[in-house]
C-alpha cells in the first residue's frame, strides 16, 4: 500500500451523459515523473481535478500520500502543490504577497516562512521583482510564480497541468531544469500534462489516455517498441505510385501524409541504401527516424498530437491577452 | 484552528487588496455624500421639518450609511466572481483550508470594509446637525456589522450560482437599487401605496436602516419615521430580530452553497 504515493482505482467521472475519465487505475512510486499524455478533451485535467480534490470521482478511488481524495480532502491538499493549467495568481497583489498568502494558507510555521519564500523566489528568479504587482509580470514570470508557490509548502506531489504552455522555448527549458532539479533535491513526484513529446520524453513512465481511457502506460523506452520498428518519410513526385511500388517490392503499407509516405521498417539503416539504389521512381526526399512518442501516439490513437498543438498556443494567448483586454 | 487561520487568511488578503485601492474608497463615499449633501440640502429647504424635530438631510442621513454598507458589502460576491474569472478562485479551494471558511472570510473582508465605509459617513454627522455620542457609534457598529454581514452572505450565496461578471452585475444592479429605494433610505415607510408597501416590508434591508435610524435619530415609540408590520409597531429589537434571522440564513446558505462548488 505504502509504496506508492498515488493510487487510483476504477476512476469514473461523468458530466451528465459524457464520460470523462472512464474507469482508469493506475498507481506512481515516490519521487517518480510521471508523466499524463493525450489529446485535448481526453481527460487529463478531468482526473488532475479529481485528485486535487477539486471535483468528486462518480465511481472508484483515489488515494495522495495515502489519504483519500474524497474523505480527507484536507490531508490531500496539504500534501499536494498545483500548477495550473490557467493561470491563478492574484494580479492586484505582488508576488511576494501571493506567496505570503499561500504559505499562510498551507500553515508553513512562521518561523521558516521568510527564508522559504526568498528560496523559491530566487531558485525561479524572482527575487528582484519580488514586490512588483504580478500584472506587470510577463507570461513566463507567472509561470515561474505559480511554480515557487507550488513548491513553498513542500508538497509530496507536484501537479503540473501542461506547465509550459505557450511559453517560449527558453523559458520552458528553464521550467524544466528547476523541475528536475527540484525532484533530484527534495525527492519530490511529479505528475504532469503535456503534449510536448520532448517533455513526455523526461517522464520515468508515461500515461497515454484517450477518450477517457488508459491506452498505455509504460516507460518512455518501453512505449517506443510499440512501434518497434523505424519510420522512414519519403517524399517523391507521385505518391501513389510509389505507394504502389512499395507494396509491390517490400509488400510493406506505406501510410500517405499530404505529398509524404511514411513507413516501417526493422533494421532501416542497412534496408535504406539498398531501397535508394533499387527505388524506380525520383526521391525528392527521404528521412529515416527512430520512433518517437509521436509515432506511439499516433499508433494507439490513430490520430496525431501535433495537429492540436498550435490551436493550444493559440487558444493560451487569446486567455492571456483576452483577460487584459476585457479589463 | 484551521478554520481561524484560513477565515484569517481570506479576510486580510481582501482587506490587502482593498488597500491596494485606496482610492476606491473616495469614489465609494462620494456617491453617499451626494446624496447627503445635494440631494439632502435640496430638499430639505423646501420640506422643512418631517417631524419630531427631524429635517430631510438629517432623516437620510442614517438611510445613506445603511445604503453605503449595503451597496459596499455586495462587492463580496463581485470579489468571488472576479477571483473565479481570474483563477484564483481555484488557488483558494484547493488550499487545505474547509471551503466554510473561505465563505466566512470572504464574508468578514467585506463587512469589514463596508463597515470602515459606513463609520466615514458617520462622521459627517456634526454637519448636518446631528449629535453622536460615543455610545450610539458603540451600538451603530455592530448594527452595521449585522446588515454588511447578511448583504454580503447574499453577495457571494449569487455568486456561487451565477459564474459570469456580467450577468452578475446585472442582476446585482436588479436587485442593489430594488433594495435601496425599497427600505425607507430616501422616505418614511408610513403611508405608502399598498404595492409599495409590500415590498418595503418584504425587503431585509428594510429591517437592516429602520435600527440604524432608530439608534441615530432616537426611537419613541410613535416615531414619525417608525415600521409596522402587519400593525404592529416595530421596536428597534424586533426589526433587528428580522434582520438577524435573514442574516443567519444568508450564512448558512451561502457557506452550504460555497462549499458545493466544484
Amino acid at each position: 500500500m505504502a509504496d506508492y504515493i498515488i493510487e487510483v482505482e476504477n476512476l469514473v467521472k461523468r458530466f451528465g451523459k459524457l464520460v470523462a475519465v472512464d474507469n482508469i487505475s493506475f498507481n506512481v512510486a515516490p519521487g517518480e515523473i510521471f508523466g499524463f499524455l493525450g489529446p485535448n478533451g481526453a481527460g487529463k485535467t478531468t482526473t488532475i481535478n479529481v485528485l486535487c480534490t477539486l471535483s468528486k470521482p462518480t465511481s472508484g478511488r483515489a488515494t495522495i500520500n495515502g489519504f483519500d481524495v474524497v474523505r480527507q480532502q484536507s490531508q490531500v491538499r496539504q500534501s499536494i502543490g498545483l500548477v495550473f493549467q490557467d493561470p491563478s495568481l492574484d494580479e492586484k497583489l505582488s508576488g511576494l504577497q501571493n506567496l505570503q498568502f499561500h504559505a499562510m494558507v498551507y500553515n508553513v510555521p512562521a518561523s521558516v516562512r521568510g527564508q522559504r519564500i526568498e528560496q523559491v523566489l530566487r531558485m525561479m528568479e524572482l527575487w528582484d521583482k519580488r514586490k512588483n504587482e504580478v500584472r506587470t509580470y510577463s507570461g513566463g514570470m507567472k509561470r515561474r510564480l505559480e511554480l515557487a508557490r507550488g513548491l513553498l509548502h513542500h508538497p509530496k506531489v507536484l501537479f503540473l497541468d501542461e506547465p509550459t504552455l505557450g511559453l517560449d522555448p527558453q523559458t520552458r527549458n528553464r521550467i524544466w531544469e528547476y523541475i528536475l532539479e527540484l525532484r533530484r533535491r527534495e525527492g519530490t513526484t511529479i505528475f504532469l500534462t503535456t503534449h510536448y513529446m520532448d517533455e513526455a520524453e523526461k517522464a520515468d513512465r508515461i500515461a497515454i489516455i484517450d477518450y477517457g481511457k488508459l491506452a498505455a502506460l509504460d516507460t518512455p523506452e518501453q512505449l517506443k517498441k510499440i512501434v518497434g520498428k523505424d519510420i522512414i518519410s519519403l517524399k517523391t513526385g507521385d505518391s501513389d505510385r510509389a505507394a504502389e511500388e512499395i507494396r509491390l517490392r517490400y509488400q510493406i503499407e506505406a501510410r500517405c501524409d499530404g505529398d509524404e509516405l511514411t513507413f516501417e521498417v526493422s533494421r532501416g539503416a542497412e534496408f535504406l541504401p539498398n531501397f535508394i539504389k533499387e527505388f524506380g521512381i525520383k526521391i525528392l526526399s527521404i528521412n529515416l527516424r527512430r520512433p518517437s512518442l509521436d509515432d506511439v501516439f499516433l499508433k494507439l490513437t490513430g490520430r496525431e498530437i501535433r495537429q492540436e498543438e498550435v490551436r493550444d498556443v493559440f487558444k493560451a494567448m487569446v486567455r492571456q491577452h483576452g483577460r487584459r483586454i476585457r479589463r | 484552528m484551521n478554520n481561524l487561520r484560513g477565515i484569517y487568511t481570506i479576510w486580510y488578503r481582501d482587506i490587502l487588496r482593498f488597500w491596494h485601492e485606496k482610492m476606491r474608497l473616495i469614489s465609494a463615499i462620494t456617491f453617499p455624500l451626494l446624496f447627503l449633501f445635494v440631494f439632502g440640502s435640496g430638499l430639505s429647504a423646501r420640506m422643512g421639518s418631517l417631524g419630531a424635530g427631524v429635517d430631510f438631510t438629517q432623516f437620510i442621513f442614517p438611510g445613506i450609511i445603511g445604503m453605503s454598507v449595503l451597496m459596499s458589502s455586495f462587492m463580496a460576491g463581485v470579489s468571488v466572481v472576479w477571483d473565479r474569472e481570474f483563477g484564483f478562485l481555484k488557488e483558494v479551494l484547493v488550499a487545505p483550508i474547509s471551503r466554510v471558511s473561505v465563505a466566512v472570510g470572504k464574508t468578514l473582508g467585506a463587512t469589514t470594509i463596508a463597515l470602515l465605509q459606513g463609520s466615514i459617513i458617520l462622521l459627517f454627522a456634526p454637519l448636518i446637525g446631528v449629535s453622536l455620542s460615543i455610545w450610539t457609534v458603540l451600538a451603530l457598529l455592530p448594527l452595521m456589522f449585522l446588515l454588511a454581514a447578511s448583504m454580503s452572505s447574499l453577495g457571494i450565496l449569487l455568486a456561487t450560482r451565477i459564474r459570469s461578471m456580467e450577468a452578475f452585475q446585472a442582476v446585482m444592479q436588479m436587485l442593489m437599487f430594488p433594495m435601496v429605494f425599497l427600505s425607507g433610505v430616501f422616505f418614511p415607510v408610513q403611508g405608502l401605496p399598498a404595492w409599495m408597501n409590500v415590498l418595503v416590508k418584504l425587503n431585509p434591508a428594510t429591517y437592516g436602516i429602520a435600527p440604524i435610524r432608530q439608534v441615530i435619530l432616537g426611537a419613541p415609540p410613535d416615531s414619525p419615521f417608525g415600521i409596522s408590520v402587519l400593525g404592529h409597531t416595530m421596536s428597534l429589537w424586533e426589526n433587528v430580530a428580522v434582520l438577524a434571522v435573514f442574516g443567519v440564513a444568508m450564512i448558512f446558505l451561502a457557506m452550504w452553497s460555497f462549499g458545493n462548488q466544484e
